[in-house]
């Protein structure tokens, strides 16, 4: 199990942007690399926010919206929370619980017909 | 090859003298363990909030509507940069803990907490011009499920400033080294998770409004 988790995590070192590395030799995220997920996330967080201002249909609308609030998520949880690097178990974990969450609020508010309301 | 050491995390230390190294039946730290098995039961906690706001958002009773002329889009979008930012900054803490530099940690730490306090003073005043404008707790059920679900997270994200500031003393009494980063990386997770729900509820809530 440990040499697997090292084979996991000791990846080689990738990912060179503007001369500065963005991964260190574990496969890690640098500062550098943190900062730039950081940007990316700033960037969607500024379309979403132009998004909203902009007419379109609103299957578009929401279809757009939820993408790049998925993405956001993803990178969080993925960079930010690690989970792209840590143990398996984790990630399990938390894709239990939320796919859990998911699944039960959406039979619940399939029941009480919300759907209608669009 | 020289046998690798893996920390609690099932990770290599790196020959790191610090790192503290616990056996568990899961091969993985039992302290990261529970917290991710809370942040899996805070999603349910967090999904029961959210649906029962899609339930109750049409149900204004004569007082005011969820649109996009009541929700102050670009202040919230503000609050939404400063929040991310603050995810930044607690990275940057967790990435000084694991590299023993203990300056940047403290840094940082009180970067994220300050962060999290502007975040925090933002949803009172958002709040407070609400209430004036006629969005009391029990104005209607859109009020009620609004104010739970915003403000269970302005709970979450203080109670996260409150760990931010308990690390942060324990930085400045000296008591944190590279072997129990761990402790930072626990209350990075928890204040990450914080963030993403509300990458979900700015989506939700202000920008489909």
């Amino acid at each position: 199990m440990s040499e697997e988790t090292l084979t996991e995590t000791a990846a080689p070192t990738k990912g060179i942007s503007a001369g500065r590395k963005t991964h260190d030799e574990h496969g890690h995220l640098t500062d550098f690399g943190y900062v730039k997920i950081f940007i990316i996330l700033a960037v969607i967080t500024a379309i979403e926010v132009a998004f909203s201002y902009i007419d379109m249909p609103t299957p578009v609308f929401l279809i757009g919206l939820f993408a790049m609030m998925t993405y956001k998520f993803y990178l969080v949880a993925a960079e930010f929370m690690h989970l792209k690097y840590d143990h398996g178990h984790f990630t399990k974990l938390f894709v239990t619980g939320l796919v859990l969450a998911v699944a039960v609020y959406l039979i619940f508010m399939s029941a009480s017909q919300l759907w209608q309301s669009f | 090859m020289a046998e690798a050491v893996l920390d609690a995390a099932g990770h290599d230390n790196h020959g790191d003298p610090h790192a503290v190294v616990h056996k568990t039946n899961t091969g993985v730290s039992n302290n990261k363990l529970a917290m991710w098995v809370f942040l899996g039961s805070e999603c349910l906690l967090f999904g029961g909030l959210i649906s029962t706001y899609l339930l109750y958002r049409t149900n204004t009773q004569g007082g005011p509507e969820p649109s996009e002329e009541f929700f102050d889009i670009p202040f919230t979008s503000a609050s939404s940069f400063v929040l991310l930012m603050s995810s930044l900054t607690m990275v940057l803490a967790h990435s000084a803990a694991g590299k023993g530099d203990i300056r940047k940690l403290k840094i940082w730490l009180l970067s994220t907490a300050l962060l999290g306090s502007v975040f925090v003073a933002g949803q009172i005043y958002e709040f407070t011009v609400f209430v004036r404008e006629g969005l009391g707790w029990s104005t209607s059920p859109f009020s009620s499920a609004f104010y739970a679900l915003t403000g269970f997270h302005g709970v979450h994200v203080t109670i996260g400033i409150i760990m931010l500031l308990s690390t942060f003393i324990s930085a400045m009494r000296g008591r944190m080294h590279p072997g129990n980063a761990e402790t930072v990386e626990i209350v990075g997770l928890y204040w990450h998770f914080v963030d993403i729900v509300w990458v979900f509820i700015f989506t939700v809530i202000y920008l489909a409004a």
